[in-house]
């Protein structure tokens, strides 16, 4: 196009020439935005290295207690690192680790279901950011503070419930207690107390807030016309949510209950707080005792040998690649689903 | 379905809604000359479909939920006291809730029929397990200062330490001072560690993309499952075991870096993401660097996110436990010194003081807690204040200050286009427009070649800082 000398903005036309050979695009950099490209560049290569320290470090630690121990630290109940090979393993922590969060999962995917559909579906559209602050203030709260809650306010409240399920569900084995008895009206509560179903509970608590936030943001996403679509075929409420929210939402859901189980299973100190730490697998959740790797490694760091710290260390390491291996699947789903392509997980 | 309140709602279908509005609501700047034809800003140009507000409440529906709240709670309570032998407060609400669905299914099925009464059930469930995570986060926030207000009303639990206080003293001596300096500091270094390098680094993986910005994510992202336990044993283990360092603020700070560098790095990550990609395409047409850029278009525009981002950051940090109790010690008293000597913190101080059985140090302990949550409380307020706005979206401070800015602009322009015959070439002066033939543009035209034409290959840029 050749310079107008009029200062006026014409509109090409149609090409009439021969047609425009792609032509290369150069780019010079100058000096100031090559010192901003390594500096961003070397930003994220201390961010590289730092990371790939810890996950080195975690794996040259851990390596000691592998080799000494082999296989049987999968299969062993019992944590005696000073006792040497087949003394001390994970199977009774990491189970305990998995039951806690089940429990957790269990309580807290109704409640951010409800709740996600609650804010996105059936709140007044005045009060809904409001309801979205709260729902993020809940998953600022401080682990502490939940495990005070637990530990001095619900635990109480709850042994109730726990009579209440192994007198009538005792029979399923998850269930059943050993040392209760509801035919004595004496018997003491305390067989209940510190229990994997208590700490279940307070971890379910916490990550209720962070499953809820990733399900409302996918469920509000739903195309309007999806919607209106719907209700214009004479759908109810519900019959919308069924037929366009939900399924829209699935991927999120699926992932942020992944997310949420990852977090359950790396809490630390509201389970420390709640648990009287056991080291043989305890498949009644009722039960008093309880054990969980992260409660593991808080209770025992100190009083630790070279060989302890490095069981620990190797601990650590299983309930790492747990979580990570939980967290990938869900943002791996989360990025699969419809819903997930915009949403921030 | 007729929309309840009057929304804001494009015209024209949806689907052919961006073109035709382009078109629509382009209009010529002169009368008859070919020109540039400037759309008409809308306020957000991408909001294509709005959802609009269908709920409609009748009387009868109010009747059926009151009625059967009265029904439920008279049956309850009569099997509770006179026909059954149960007790229990949990009991009574789980029977009255049940009992409370059942007659409100009995009530709606009068008047309708079995899609609407379960759409009914379905709300009344939803509703009430939206208020009970509600009731949840109350009585958390509440139960804490309900057993913690009693410290905190004594002066001395901000300005004194546990170094001579037992179990046997009153609440009007010893206080918390030790474990609120031992968290500032804590919190501070890790900030200072963590803010510059999350920044930098978020800044490198949406604006370098490449192999390696990709390596670094998902890295990253990877570390965000990593347990705060094991971030406190990392730190313990290099820094305090291996380094012979001593247990101090900052080797907590250093783990709590570890924990909330990836944390950080992924929230900015997506609020740079999401800055739209015309404004930086704006940038480098008019001739910016990439680092000026960055600085004057990205960042500023992300500011909003980034900042919330790094307060939620900190929130996390500061209520950490696991990774304080294995790095810090737990001292009594306060070390001014973050580099050595054990010392404490807030979440750590009340783990430490409920895990003891003296009720005077319980009651401290809740104490601590609540002091916690109104830091947290603080921190997240502030986080709404600064935050909670996409890029783009101006607070009312940021329009009022844009809008004399544009006003200062068009004075300067007017300035300059003032004396018609002097400044020629400078603005498109109608005087001197009409002087050519005009080239007989169609609007219609004009409007596709502007939308038709996607920006695909990056703008040559010519540096004006190198």
């Amino acid at each position: 196009m050749a310079p107008v000398d009029t200062p006026r903005t014409t509109i090409p036309g149609a090409a009439t020439g021969p047609a425009d050979a792609p032509r290369r695009v150069r780019e010079r950099r100058g000096g100031a935005d090559l010192l901003f490209r390594a500096l961003a560049r070397g930003g994220g290569v201390v961010v590289l290295c730092v990371m790939l320290l810890v996950g080195g470090f975690l794996l040259y630690r851990a390596q000691d207690a592998l080799g000494v121990a082999g296989w049987s630290f999968l299969t062993t109940q019992e944590w005696d690192p000073d006792a040497g090979a087949g003394r001390f393993g994970i199977a009774a922590v990491l189970t305990g680790t998995v039951l806690i969060a089940m429990v957790a999962i269990v309580v807290a995917v109704p409640l951010a279901t409800g709740a996600a559909l609650y804010i996105s579906e059936y709140a007044p559209r005045r009060i809904r950011q409001t309801l979205i602050s709260l729902v993020d203030l809940m998953a600022a709260v401080p682990s502490v503070v939940y495990g005070l809650w637990g530990f001095f306010l619900l635990q109480d409240n709850v042994l109730g419930l726990s009579n209440w399920i192994t007198t009538y569900f005792g029979w399923i084995p998850i269930f059943d207690v050993k040392d209760s008895d509801p035919r004595d009206p004496l018997s003491t509560m305390t067989v209940y107390t510190s229990s994997t179903f208590v700490a279940g509970l307070v971890v379910g608590m916490m990550i209720t807030p962070i499953v809820c936030s990733i399900m409302r943001e996918v469920f509000s996403q739903a195309p309007p016309g999806e919607r209106e679509g719907a209700y214009a075929l004479g759908a109810t409420k519900w019959g919308m949510i069924r037929a366009v929210v939900l399924p829209f939402g699935r991927g999120g859901m699926i992932g942020g209950t992944m997310l949420g189980l990852g977090r359950a299973l790396g809490e630390t100190i509201a389970i420390v707080m709640i648990i009287s730490p056991v080291f043989k697998i305890q498949p009644h959740i009722l039960e008093n005792g309880a054990s969980s790797v992260a409660a593991l490694i808080a209770l025992r760091y100190g009083d630790s040998t070279e060989a302890g710290i490095s069981a620990l260390f190797a601990a650590g390491l299983a309930l790492f690649v747990m979580t990570l291996i939980v967290n990938f699947l869900a943002s791996m789903i989360i990025a699969r689903s419809r819903s997930g392509a915009a949403s921030e997980v | 379905m007729s929309p309840k309140h009057p929304v804001d709602v494009p015209t024209g279908t949806p689907t052919d809604a961006p073109a035709d509005s382009a078109v629509r609501v382009a209009r010529a700047r002169s009368g008859g000359g070919g020109s540039t034809i400037l759309p008409v800003r809308r306020e957000q140009p991408d909001a294509v479909e709005v959802r609009r507000v269908t709920a409609t409440v009748r009387r009868t529906d109010v009747f059926a939920a009151v009625g059967a709240t009265v029904a439920a709670l008279s049956v309850t309570t009569l099997l509770y006291t006179q026909l059954a032998p149960f007790d229990g407060v949990l009991g009574f609400v789980v029977l009255g809730y049940l009992a409370f669905l059942g007659f409100y299914g009995l009530l709606v099925s009068l008047d309708e029929d079995g899609p609407a009464v379960r759409d009914r059930l379905v709300g009344a469930v939803v509703h009430s397990l939206g208020f009970l995570v509600l009731a949840v986060l109350a009585l958390v926030v509440l139960y804490t200062f309900a057993e913690g207000w009693r410290p905190l009303t004594h002066l001395n639990f901000l300005t004194e330490d546990m170094s001579v206080t037992g179990p046997l003293e009153p609440l009007t001596q010893g206080g918390a001072l030790h474990a609120i300096v031992g968290t500032l500091q804590q919190i501070g270094l890790a900030l200072l560690f963590t803010v510059p390098l999350a920044m930098i680094c978020a800044v490198f993986l949406s604006e370098i993309p490449g192999r390696l910005s990709r390596l670094v994510r998902t890295i990253a992202e990877a570390m965000t499952a990593l347990p705060s336990i094991v971030a406190g044993l990392f730190v313990y283990a290099t820094v305090i075991l291996a380094l012979g360092y001593r247990h101090s603020s900052f080797a907590t700070s250093l783990a709590i870096s570890v924990m909330m560098l990836p944390i950080i790095i992924r929230a900015a990550d997506v609020v740079i993401r999401l800055v739209p990609g015309s404004l930086r395409e704006a940038a480098l047409a008019l001739g910016a660097s990439q680092w000026r850029t960055v600085w004057h278009v990205v960042l500023p525009t992300a500011r909003s996110g980034l900042t919330t981002a790094v307060i939620l950051g900190t929130a996390r940090g500061i209520g950490e436990t696991s990774p304080v109790l294995l790095t810090a010690g737990g001292a009594t008293s306060v070390n001014l010194n973050p580099f050595d000597g054990w010392n404490n913190s807030l979440p750590l101080v009340t783990y430490a003081l409920t895990r003891s059985p003296e009720e005077s140090f319980i009651v401290r302990g809740f104490g601590t807690a609540a002091t916690l949550m109104v830091l947290v409380l603080l921190l997240f307020v502030l986080a709404r204040l600064v935050g909670g706005r996409g890029p783009g979206q101006l607070s009312r401070r940021q329009l009022r200050r844009r809008a004399r800015e544009s006003a200062r602009d068009v004075t300067r322009y007017a300035r300059r286009a003032g004396p018609p015959p002097a400044v020629r070439a400078v603005g498109p002066a109608p005087a001197v427009r009409s002087a050519g033939p005009p080239p007989a543009p169609r609007p219609g035209t004009a409007g596709a070649d502007r939308h038709g034409v996607p920006a695909v290959s990056p703008p040559e840029k010519e540096n004006r800082d190198g």
